[in-house]
């Protein structure tokens, strides 16, 4: 690894989200996308935001960056390393993206410009935040496409976007990302558009460069599998709103909210002979129900649950935002523990 | 598993033999135009059975769209043999291809895009019916079918955009049934899908199959859902079949390399076995298709390749694992020959 990349030891939360919420202005009204979420990331910690489209799991991370049209109204409070971001100045925001927080797209073709070269776009990123000369920035960036698996990086550093796999695309888009060696970074659906095959190779890279740079990685994904299998902590999303967050072996082998549930039976099991859906579907964010917004898909909803909109509160080792968690019993209806 | 009776052995409603499809390209070097094929399918022979469902699987680029396309003739395969119910239908008049294709239909992947939004669901449900020229009240027959796939019979008067995704993909199911086919092509019919909806429609599917007895060939890139709804697996990989056999043998069974690191890749929901079991990473990516490995298609990403591979073409053929394999070199553990490290 090279000296200029420093490994960072703090354990404080570095990115943390309070009572945070979006909503976009639209002719028919306000689509209310995130509905106050907290959600804290530590350093060297990799936090899984898992959830179905519409759910706002995207949203949520574009909106701390301040990457979301005008259209669209942010409240509440994202604080990385105490900095304030929600309210923040373009200046402000022009520093905090790419050197404390730096975000990797799900589509690396589109977020790649196709006519300049690989390493001149990535040594663009090192010169947007540090004084070093051009060639200076064209080493280091070589030196980064080797850190992110990338064969020859000395030739690929001369190619254009087209010239690469979707897959080593991805990789200089992690190269990107860590150009500056930012404390957080925010990998949205980075394997959805690769083969599974390749999406092996960019979570195994994902992984390497958070264990060895002790970096908090936050992995949004609607795959529960990748969940799985790099995720330290997961947040379930559903319309707008966290509602369960544990630790991933607490979620995959104890579910507490009813949605989770309903989506790791949805799986297809061994021996299984019908599958488990969810029924219904996600209710419309323009005009979101009251009080708990899965009930009307959830097999223990009660008149109690229109009430209010429920917030986390223990329950075993999870956090979970249901109220009626103490009377129902959750492993019953889930077919995992069977 | 799925305990579905493998159905009577009659005559195959589908028998492809050989099939070849190549594309030519134009690119350009410097300024010389340059002209290029694309090897997409390259001699894949397989059979589906009446009620059966073939599941064919492979990463982008492998050729399962183009096989499913080439079956209904939507392109026109390079050369080979597609019978449908023991009737060759490449080389076949248009006519006579018209009057084949009230048998087999497709579902495409994208139920947004496979939707003219300005026609209602029950103009789309019946266009095949108009094309057909099939006599009688269709109106009566759209509501039988959207009563079939789940939907209410005024749905019929909506349009597309008033739906949900998986709702769209029920209309398109609905207008494939129109005919009566006793086969459907599903091309990745639930991958646009959330995972708490695409249980819906696979289940949907299976019902349908139950009640109606078509066959289905299912082709997808999520391996979990094959294994559920297929009863024979097909795995290809740029252009060629790898290993063809019981569904349940190939997922648990694999015994060709690249079968085996395919499913060793997909992640499993359970944090347990995803940290603790051996995986086979595979380095690089999928050679082009325009100039495929010599020998074995697979040799330049696998790990045990050895100098034969790339002399000689393995034959898709049983190498004593009761099933076809094309590898010289089968084996049931590859994790452990090759040390693959715990992640």
């Amino acid at each position: 690894m090279p000296s200029w990349i420093q490994v960072s030891e703090m354990t404080d939360p570095l990115l943390c989200l309070k009572d945070f919420a979006v909503s976009f202005r639209t002719p028919n009204g306000d689509v209310q996308a995130v509905r106050g979420v907290d959600i804290s990331v530590a350093a060297g910690e990799m936090v899984g935001i898992v959830g179905e489209s519409g759910s706002g799991k995207s949203v949520t991370f574009l909106g701390v960056l301040g990457l979301l049209p005008k259209s669209a109204r942010i409240t509440g409070s994202a604080t990385v390393e105490g900095l304030e971001l929600v309210g923040a100045s373009n200046r402000t925001m022009r520093t905090v993206r790419g050197k404390k927080i730096a975000m990797i797209f799900q589509d690396p073709l589109s977020a790649l410009n196709p006519v300049y070269r690989v390493g001149y776009q990535v040594a663009e990123m090192i010169q947007a935040h540090q004084q070093v000369s051009k060639s200076e920035a064209l080493t280091r960036s070589v030196e980064l496409l080797d850190i992110v698996g990338i064969p020859q990086p000395k030739v690929r550093a001369r190619q254009y976007p087209h010239e690469f796999s979707g897959g080593m695309r991805q990789r200089v888009m992690i190269a990107m990302a860590i150009a500056n060696d930012p404390e957080v970074l925010i990998a949205d659906e980075p394997t959805t558009a690769l083969d599974v095959t390749v999406q092996a190779q960019i979570l195994e890279v994902v992984q390497r460069i958070q264990r060895e740079m002790n970096k908090a990685v936050v992995m949004i994904t609607h795959d529960l599998g990748v969940i799985a299998r790099v995720a330290d902590r997961v947040q379930v999303m559903y319309a707008g709103r966290v509602v369960e967050r544990a630790s991933v072996n607490d979620l995959f082998a104890a579910p507490t909210h009813p949605y989770t549930v309903g989506l790791l039976n949805s799986l297809p099991r061994v021996g299984q002979e019908r599958l488990q859906p969810i029924p219904g579907r996600p209710p419309n964010m323009l005009r979101p129900p009251q009080g708990c917004a899965f009930r009307a898909r959830c097999p223990h909803a009660a008149p109690v649950c229109a009430e209010k909109l429920p917030e986390l509160q223990p329950h075993a080792n999870s956090m979970t935002a249901c109220v009626r968690i103490n009377e129902i019993d959750v492993a019953e209806m889930s077919g995992i523990t069977a | 598993m799925n305990a579905k009776s493998t159905p009577s052995s009659d005559a195959p409603v589908l028998e492809v033999t050989n099939l070849v499809k190549h594309f030519s390209v134009s690119g350009s070097k410097g300024i010389r135009k340059t002209r290029a094929t694309v090897h997409a399918v390259s001699d894949v022979s397989f059979t589906v059975g009446a009620g059966q469902t073939v599941g064919l699987v492979g990463e982008s680029g492998s050729g399962k769209t183009t096989v499913g396309r080439s079956v209904l003739r939507l392109t026109e395969p390079t050369s080979g043999s597609i019978k449908f119910k023991g009737q060759e239908i490449v080389g076949m008049k248009r006519g006579d291809l018209r009057k084949m294709r009230r048998e087999m239909q497709i579902v495409f992947q994208d139920p947004q895009a496979s939707l003219d939004p300005r026609l209602t669901v029950g103009s789309a449900v019946s266009e095949p019916l108009r094309i057909q020229r099939v006599p009688g009240k269709h109106s009566e027959r759209v509501a039988e079918l959207l009563e079939l796939v789940g939907l209410a019979p005024d749905h019929a008067r909506r349009f597309p955009h008033e739906f949900s995704g998986g709702q769209r993909q029920r209309i398109g199911i609905a207008r494939a049934l129109a005919l009566n086919p006793s086969l459907i092509v599903l091309d990745e019919p639930v991958s646009a899908l959330d995972v708490s909806i695409q249980g819906a429609v696979v289940n949907l599917l299976d019902d349908l199959q139950d009640r109606l007895g078509i066959s289905y060939l299912f082709i997808a890139h999520d391996l979990s859902v094959v294994r559920h709804i297929s009863d024979v697996m097909a795995v290809m990989y740029l252009g060629k079949l790898m290993e063809v056999g019981p569904a349940e043998t190939i997922y648990t069974q694999p015994s060709h390399p690249y079968t085996q690191a395919l499913l060793s890749a997909v992640p499993e929901p359970d944090p347990t076995t995803e940290r603790t079991r051996q995986r086979i990473l595979l380095q690089g990516d999928v050679p082009s298709p325009i100039n495929p490995p010599s020998g074995c298609r697979f040799r330049t990403r696998c790990p045990i390749a050895k100098d034969l591979c790339a002399m000689e073409e393995p034959a898709l053929i049983d190498r004593g694992a009761g099933h076809p394999v094309a590898c010289h070199f089968p084996t049931t553990n590859l994790a452990e020959i090759v040390g693959a490290a715990a992640v």
